[in-house]
This record gives structure tokens, sequence and C-alpha cells, in this order.
């Protein structure tokens, strides 16, 4: 990017809290005009002394325990850039909004205080920085004032540094030796270090040009945001071109349709322009009318991007529920929103180390390679090209909570590899056969609330009505296909969607599938029911309640989970979230079990 | 020390900025529709609505902006500012709603009567309430800044709001890239801030590039002010009482911000052009927000007004 298209730079401040990082920007703010008289009245005390934490620490929260909770944003502006710096809070529990902060930063001042030198803190942050996107470096040696503005010690901490950043990924670091309190080499050269001659750090952030990571060899690409309709024939596809550039007459596919067609006009805010470039908002039409929505990606016809839908990726965990694989989440890349399932923690990355742990699921602020798959292909680029076709994020279903930032490294196989193979006898053609129409009847509700004894009556109902039914039961199941699964969190995720894709090939098959799982967790529950299609799922609420389950217990097994003989035992000390909407709430208590299939069968609708 | 500004190369480098930040918010404005069921901007006719009005134009062009206005009208804006706005929906030809808060009106709620705080919790806070309530909005777009004020710098993009539109600053959603969690529960919903990177200065270099028109009041002439509590204010009608040992006077004022009359001190100032305001913005050492009154009251900070659902 030229400097001309590039006059605002965004950067982030990190290193340790006692660094001096506050009084850095406090400094800068102040010493370029940035800070208003009623504000640094506000934020001086009765002697006369500035605090310049209480300039940027702006919550209640935040002053009451003197530290950094969130990113703030601050704005500032000299003759020749405006900027606007993220000060990013450096305790490890705040890790993912460090994270979000590096996200949007197009360069870093990492913060070392000269007297000690690198610590944990100082490669944690250069490592996120590196794993979120920032390539360049300010390494702000402070505190020189401390140290005798000794020359050693400066290039001892550098050399160090420089090699600790390579490995983090980051290509350039420009290491400056200041005095935060005293404004030694923050905007005025120091005369105390004549041995350094470099920039001061003002200037040093006046002239950085950050590295790009937008462009895809240069080639066009645009994510449609929005399809813009107007009269009868004016259609417009809406973007930020994220790659590239643009003109009328160029020649692009959609993806992942392949489709082609020629663009007619480009325009920026209403007007037609002859060029959209790189970052742009932009509205373009086409020659031909074709059926493109958000989520697809406008690419230049020479250079379309990989499509699949399994990838290699890393994951920042930044939920306090942990991350279950097997659990399907939301999938934000570009505009394109998929359902994505983690297959596989290949390994957690200790944060402060870089050492490789082996995990089962991942815990908030953890960093974790994964593999992803998706519900449908998606066209991407790998992260080290472009943060916006190969940056995401996950969001629960269940709570809508953003849960993870993720970055793609690269496809597991290319998406046209795997065929979906045809077979000319279809599912409707066998229920034909059957004559009887295929549904899933998922039971669902505590140990002893009742689920086999009514599926099974259910089943006999059917048997004399001619048609042809299967139980799946969850003890049976555990003893033959899911026989290597436990009781944790992650063994019941893996357990309820294995079970979910055998009753869908058993409808497939034209049968009416009875599962009685106690399938405890909502988001499981949907997994499965979006497996099939509309009208075919029937979620069976057996609401039996506790008390009444335990009271039975056929089979001794709350006897020996109260005896804590039982750990993750569904009622006792595990959870059970009953369903919210389901077609159907049954109970044992007050009706029979022949009178409760009834009514199920009558709800099948046969 | 400060930056004496050589005029050429100051604007070469906000030209930049500009086209940069213009094209952020207008993809955060396409979010809010393409994401959204019942969107709304909330347009409250300063200089900031006028930026935020001009870019929805822009975001939709030639379409008319499929996001309608909605104006939670106090009672007691200036009254120029009232018929600005008419002008303007009429110009622009998007649909606007009014609402006024009908309790706080049964009550005769106003500033002088009632004091800053209940006034601005009755018939802004409340009343944003009820309107978004009322037209079941799930995102309301706001002109509000990062630059304006310390938990202001701290605001999301999209701010999640629960269904009391309650903001809880400790457990907002992380914004990473321009990647914007839009899902929301029944109730829930969220305001939208598209201006959140620009600053005071890039609103107006803005508004002089665009040439987009903003009220009268915000350039300097000799108006009608009582000094009340070392600030100005205007009396815009005579709704407003003039005490015993207060006097009026014509000096040559301006506004900084525009809001309800009573509660917005004006400045001195000779300025009456855009690039007279910018010179003016530049040399000046007061922050922006200095002459809101309401900003002044330590029990209502921003952050607990924000808290209970002020935008």
């Amino acid at each position: 990017m030229r400097a001309s298209q590039h006059s605002q730079l965004r950067f982030i401040t990190c290193g340790s809290v006692d660094d001096g990082k506050s009084t850095l920007i406090g400094r800068l703010l102040n010493d370029t005009g940035a800070v208003f008289d009623d504000q640094l009245r506000a934020a001086t005390d009765t002697q006369g002394a500035v605090d310049f934490a209480a300039l940027l620490d702006g919550l209640d929260a935040e002053r009451e325990q003197g530290i950094t909770i969130d990113v703030a944003y601050r704005y500032f502006h000299t003759p020749v850039r405006s900027f606007i710096v993220a000060d990013c809070p450096g305790h490890v529990q705040y890790t993912r909004n460090m994270a979000t902060g590096a996200s949007n930063a197009e360069a870093a001042i990492v913060l070392v205080d000269a007297r000690k030198g690198l610590l944990t803190q100082t490669r944690r942050h250069t490592w996120i920085c590196g794993l979120f996107g920032v390539r360049d470096v300010i390494l702000a040696v402070n505190k020189m004032d401390l140290v005798g503005h000794d020359e050693a010690v400066f290039d001892a901490i550098r050399t160090e540094y420089a090699e600790m950043a390579r490995a983090a990924g980051i290509t350039s670091v420009q290491a400056i030796p200041v005095s935060a309190l005293l404004g030694e080499n923050l905007v005025e050269t120091a005369t105390s270090m004549p041995w350094y001659s470099g920039p001061t750090l003002l200037t040093a952030l006046e002239s950085l040009e950050p590295s790009r990571i937008d462009g895809i060899a240069d080639a066009f690409h645009l994510p449609v945001q929005y399809v813009n309709r107007w009269g009868q024939d004016f259609r417009g596809y809406c973007g930020t071109l994220v790659s590239g550039r643009v003109r009328p007459g160029d020649t692009v596919t959609i993806q992942p349709s392949n489709l082609r067609a020629a663009i007619t006009a480009v325009y920026s805010g209403g007007t037609a322009i002859s060029e959209g470039t790189l970052g742009q908002a932009l509205t373009l039409t086409l020659d031909k009318e074709i059926d493109i929505s958000r989520g697809d990606v406008l690419s230049a016809a020479a250079n379309p991007l990989e499509v699949s839908d399994q990838f290699s990726t890393h994951l920042l965990w930044m939920s306090t529920q942990p991350m279950l694989p097997g659990r399907s989440y939301r999938l934000l890349c570009g505009t394109r929103e998929v359902m994505a399932t983690v297959t596989d923690i290949k390994h957690l990355i200790d944060v402060d180390t870089q050492a490789q742990l082996a995990a089962k699921q991942l815990e908030i602020n953890q960093v974790g390679a994964c593999n992803i798959s998706l519900a449908s292909p998606i066209p991407f680029a790998p992260f080290d090209q472009s943060k916006a076709l190969g940056g995401f994020i996950l969001i629960d279903r269940q709570t809508n909570e953003t849960v993870a930032a993720g970055r793609i490294e690269f496809a597991l196989r290319r998406a046209t590899n795997v065929h979906w193979q045809a077979i000319e006898v279809d599912k409707r053609a066998r229920a034909i056969s059957l004559g009887q129409t295929p549904k899933c009847v998922w039971f669902t509700g505590l140990s002893g609330a009742g689920k086999s004894t009514i599926a099974n009556a259910v089943e006999k109902q059917l048997l004399a009505l001619g048609k042809h039914a299967y139980i799946l039961d969850g003890d049976n199941v555990r003893h033959g296909l899911n026989r290597d699964l436990g009781f944790t969190d992650v063994d019941r995720v893996e357990n309820i969607r294995r079970v979910a894709e055998v009753a869908k090939l058993m409808t497939d098959a034209g049968l009416i599938v009875l599962v009685s799982f106690i399938s405890p967790f909502r988001s499981e529950r949907q997994m499965a029911r979006e497996l099939f299609a509309p009208g075919e799922f029937l979620e069976v609420y057996v609401s039996t309640p506790l008390e009444v389950a335990e009271s039975r217990d056929v089979k001794g097994l709350y006897a020996r989970a109260r005896a804590g003989e039982i750990p993750n035992f569904t009622g006792i000390d595990s959870p059970y979230e009953a369903p919210e909407s389901p077609e159907l709430c049954v109970d044992t208590v007050d009706t029979g079990v022949e009178d409760v299939a009834r009514k199920v069968v009558s709800a099948l609708r046969l | 020390m400060t930056f004496t500004v050589a005029a050429e190369v100051k604007q070469n480098a906000v030209t930049g900025t500009l086209d940069q930040l213009e094209s952020e918010s207008i993809h955060i404005l396409r979010e809010v529709a393409a994401c959204f069921h019942r969107p709304v901007m909330l347009y409250s006719i300063g200089k900031d609505s006028s930026v935020l009005l001009h870019l929805l134009q822009k975001a939709f062009a030639p379409a008319m902006s499929p996001i309608s206005l909605l104006h939670v009208d106090t009672g007691w804006k200036f009254r120029e500012m009232i018929a600005f706005r008419d002008m303007r929906v009429r110009e622009t030809g998007i649909p606007l709603h009014v609402h006024t808060n009908p309790e706080g009106v049964a009550e005769g709620v106003g500033p002088f009567t009632h004091g800053a705080a209940k006034h601005t919790q009755i018939m802004k806070t409340d009343a944003l309430k009820q309107a978004l309530n009322l037209f079941k909005v799930d995102a309301a777009i706001g002109g509000a800044r990062r630059d304006e004020e310390k938990s202001r710098a701290k605001e999301r993009v999209f701010s999640f709001r629960n269904t009391h539109h309650h903001w809880d600053p400790k457990h907002q959603r992380p914004e990473l890239w321009s990647l914007y969690n839009t899902h929301l529960n029944e109730g829930e919903s969220v305001r939208v801030f598209p201006l959140s990177n620009w600053t005071e200065l890039d609103v107006w270099e803005y508004i002089r590039r665009e040439r987009i028109p903003v009220p009268s009041l915000y350039f300097a002439k000799m108006r009608p002010v009582v000094n009340r509590n070392g600030a100005w204010i205007m009396v815009d009608d005579d709704r407003m009482p003039i005490g015993p040992d207060e006097k009026v006077e014509e000096r040559c004022v301006r506004f900084r911000t525009l809001g309800c009359y009573p509660l917005t001190g004006a400045i001195e100032s000779t300025a009456e052009t855009l690039d007279d305001i910018i010179a003016e913005m530049r040399a000046s050492r007061d922050s922006e927000r200095q002459g809101r009154v309401i900003d002044h009251d330590p029990g209502a900070s921003m952050e607990k007004k924000k808290r209970e659902g002020y935008f």
C-alpha cells in the first residue's frame, strides 16, 4: 500500500503491566496535543502530577482495580499521519482482548523495561501479535534512565528480542531506547543517548510502512456483503475489496458456484469510477443475471480462491464454556457463515512458552492447533496471505456468544476430491416400497425417565400397524458403535453425533427410527435435528422429574452416582438442558405407558 | 510541544484517512442492512448524524436506504434543529419516525423544572427504550465516536444490549478483523457505531469535503445568551426562565455539539465558515463535550448512563 493511500496507522501497545505503557501513551497523546485541557485537569492530582493511566482507563471497574480490562482506542495526529492506538490489557486473563486489539492493528509497540529485559509477557504478546497478523514491531526499551543510558543493555535486549520475534512470525523489528517518564526519544531526540542515531518513537510511527498481508497475488477478490436491488433493472453487488483492484470489463468467477461474468460498472458511493482499489466499499454490476447472494466471493477469473470444507487452523478460545470437539458452531469468514465442527485438537499451545501440549478440550484464553470440518465448502485464502479471507470467528449457537477467533492455515483436502456417491434408488423410492414416511423420533430425558420403555411400546404399536421401525438405544449403542466413548462432555457430544448420523442413514433407508438417548445438551439435539428434512424429526421430551426417576432407579445407577461411584451423571453432577420447544412433551407419572405411546404414534401422522 | 500544521501536508494526510474511514463506515452500514430485521438509524440532527445520513445514502446508492430514521425528541431541542430535520427528511426521502416519551410530556418533564439528570433519564434514555421496543428495533445505529469520552473509548462497533437495553462493559463481544457477530436472541438488540474510529476533526474535514449540510447553529452568529454556571445558554424560546441576577446578552457564539438547548453551552467564536471551524478546532484546548451540562453531573457518568440504556 502506498503512503498516500495509507496515511492512518493503527497500532497496539503491549508489554508487561509495570513497563510504563500508560505513561508512554499518555505522553505521546499529550505531546502531540491530543489531550485537551479539561481532560488533563481531570487527570491531574493536587500536587500537579498527571496520572496518565487515569487518562486511559475509562471504566469504573478498571479504576477500582487499577488495571486495564478491555482495549481502549485513542486517537492522535501529526502533520504527517493520523493514528489510532489500541491500549491492550497486559494480564493473561485478558489474552482475548489483547488478541482483539492485535487483529485490528497494522503494527505494535512492544515495551520492555530495560532493567528487567524480556519477560514472559513480552514473549506472550509478541507471539499473539504474530498469530493475529501483526508483522511489524517497534521495540521500545523503556526506563533507559534507570540503567544509566547504557548502550550495552539496549543492544543485549535488542538482539535477544529480534531472535524471538522472528520465531513468532514478526518480519520487521525497529528497536528504540526511550524513557517514557522523561520523554526521551518519544517525540524529541534525547541528548542522553548520543550513541543512538535512529528515529524517535514518533518519527518511527510516522514513517512505518506496515507489511501487507491483504493481497493474494494482487488478484481481485470481493466477498459479497449485500445485494442491492433498485427498480426493475439494477442489481448491484456490494462489498469491500479485500485484495487487488477491479475495472469495468474484468472477467470474474463467482465462488463457490464457479459461474463467470464480466463487470459492467464499478460504483463508489453511487458514483461510477474507472477502478476500485483495496479497502474500498464498492458496488459492482455484472453483464449477466446470476443468482449471487451474501457470502459468495467475486474473484478474478484467472485467480480464483481455493475452496474447501476441511482445514488445519489455530483457534484462540474466548469463552468460559470450554470448546468441545464434535459440537457444531457457527463459523463466520468474510461474509460467509457456515456450521463448523472441531474434529480434532492436534495440540494446545502454551502462550507463555509456545510449548505444544496434548489436550481433549480448549479452555478460555487457550490457543490450540485444531482441525475443523464445515457443513459446506467455502472459498478462502490462508491467513498468512489474507486476513480477510483466512481469519474467522466461531459463534455459539445457543448463547450467540463469540467463542473463538481463528486463522486458516491450509485446507486438509480440496473439496472437489470427495464426491457424494450418487445412488439411483433414492430415499423416496425406498419409502414407497415400504409403504411409509420415514421419521426420526428423538426421545430425550433423564436416566430412568422412561424413554426406552416408551420407545419399546411405540415400536410394538408401529409393528401392529405394519410399519417398519427400529430402536437406537443409548445403552445398546454404547456396547458396540460407541464403546470407545466415556461420559465426559467431549465424549457425550461425539456419542450424539454418531447416533444422529446413524439415525439419518436409517431414515434414508425408509425406516421410522426411535432414538432413545439422554442427550443432555440442546446444542447436540439441535445438530441432530438439522440433519433431517423439515417435519422428519420429532423431539419427544420425556419430562419425568428427577425425584421420580431417582426413586425408580431401575438400574441402580442413581444410588451409585449419589455414592460418588459414577462421575458426570446427568441430573446429579452433570447438567441436563431440557428442550425449549419439543414437538411433544410426555411423562409417565400420571399416564400409562401405552397411552403415552399412542400419543407419540398419533403425532407421527402416519 | 504542539504542532504547527502545514496546511498542504495535512490536507494529503487527511484525504487518505477520510477515504479509509468512509469505506469502513459503509461496510458497517451494509452489515446492518444484511444481518438485521428491523434496523433504524438514530437521527439526532447534529454533525455526526449529518455524516451518518450522508453515508447511509452513499452505502445504498442508487437505491433508497433500506434503513429508516428515528428521532427521539425530548421536546427541548433548538427550534432550528427541528426545522433542519424536517428539511433533510424531505430532501433525502428517507422515512423518519419521531418519538417523544408521552408520560414525560404528561408530567411536564423538562430540564428547568426537573434538572438535567432526571430530564435526560426520562426524555432521552427512557424515551429511547420505549421507541426501540415500540418499533421492535434489533439494531439501532448511532453517531457516537470513541474519541468523545473515556468509556466510549472502550465501546464496540456492534455493542450488544440485553432485553432491558443494558450495556455490560465487562462482557462485550470481542471484535476481530471486520467480522461482526450479529446473532441475537428474542428481545436483545445492538447499538451500532459506524463512526467509532472517526475523530471530531475527521467529521468536520469530511463535512467540508463532501459539502454535507449541517444546522447553522454550528456557525458563529450574534445570539441571545445567558451566562449560567459558567456556560453560555441560548434563549431559544420563552420557556426559559431568566433569574433576577441574570441578564440576556447578544454575543457572537456557536455550538460544538447540539442537544437540548437548556443543556448545551455555546462557545464564543467568530468562526463563520467550515474553514474557520476547522482552524478553530485545531487550536482549541478544550474537548468537545466540555459544553455539555449533563456530562458534568458526577452521579451520572457516561458509563452509568450507558449501562442503563443511554446511547
